[in-house]
């Protein structure tokens, strides 16, 4: 019969011994993927919008179609 | 070790029982014999012990020593079984030891944490009911909600898409950047 003597102890440390390495490295792929993949494309399209931005332009667009209370589309 | 100091403590009650009133004292021994002693108050007689007042068995992983040993009468050959348990414990054989076991208990551990299926059923009653749940949301629909508001109405609607284009929402990477404003349509 004689069985082998179970586990009796450290079995949390091994738990954290073996998930936790796995769980930091996850959080910063997750984190250094979402850098890449999300916010340097999205500061690009910032960029890249406003270097071509007429801001007054689109004012008098948004102007003639008489969204503003201050200013009316210019009457002809 | 902890059923070699059942035995001595039994021993040891049981030469004394008779001058015991008090009886919880035998809950030690792991035996249901509170219930043939005698609770005398006053000299008024028995107050009778219900059942469901004495320590009961239950097979529990979070408690692994239940309250009470699982058989309580012993057979003729599980009483010489535990005589034979008071001596030395190497001369009991593999069968025996399991005997003794499952006089105490009624199943292993493995035996008690062995999965069932009741998770089907569970999952089962839970999309039935979901689903119920869709004939009652219809029901409502028709029966009990009135109209919704102007607007939701279609032109309502498409006067709002042109205010939100002409206020240039979101002009970067949301709402009006897929609006082509040169050509007055949707960007392809």
């Amino acid at each position: 019969m004689s069985l082998q003597k179970p586990l009796m102890r450290g079995m949390l440390g091994k738990r954290l011994r073996f998930h936790l390495p796995i769980a930091f490295s996850l959080s910063l792929l997750a984190a250094i993927a979402f850098k890449y993949a999300v916010t340097e494309p999205r500061k690009q399209a910032y960029a890249d919008f406003y270097k071509q931005y007429d801001a007054t332009k689109e004012f008098n667009a948004m102007r003639e179609a008489g969204i503003f209370e201050s200013v009316r589309p210019s009457e002809e | 070790m902890y059923v070699n100091i059942l035995g001595e403590v039994a021993n040891f009650l049981n030469n004394i029982f008779h001058r015991m009133l008090a009886t919880r004292a035998l809950r030690l021994i792991g035996k249901r014999a509170i219930s043939t002693s005698v609770c005398v108050r006053g000299g008024h007689g028995v107050a009778k012990v219900e059942d469901y007042t004495l320590p009961a068995y239950f097979d529990k992983r979070e408690e692994p020593l239940p309250d009470i040993c699982y058989v309580q009468t012993l057979s003729p050959e599980q009483k010489s079984l535990k005589e034979k348990e008071m001596g030395s414990w190497a001369s009991l054989s593999n069968d025996e030891k399991i005997a003794l076991y499952r006089i105490s208990f009624k199943e292993s551990f493995a035996e008690m944490n062995h999965p069932t299926s009741e998770w089907k059923s569970v999952v089962a009653g839970m999309f039935f009911l979901i689903g119920f749940t869709g004939f009652v949301v219809l029901w409502q629909r028709k029966y009990v909600y009135g109209a919704v508001p102007h607007t939701f109405d279609p032109e309502y609607k498409a006067k709002e898409l042109q205010r939100m284009l002409d206020m240039r929402i979101n002009p970067v990477e949301g709402f009006s950047a897929n609006w082509d404003y040169e050509n007055k349509q949707w960007k392809k």
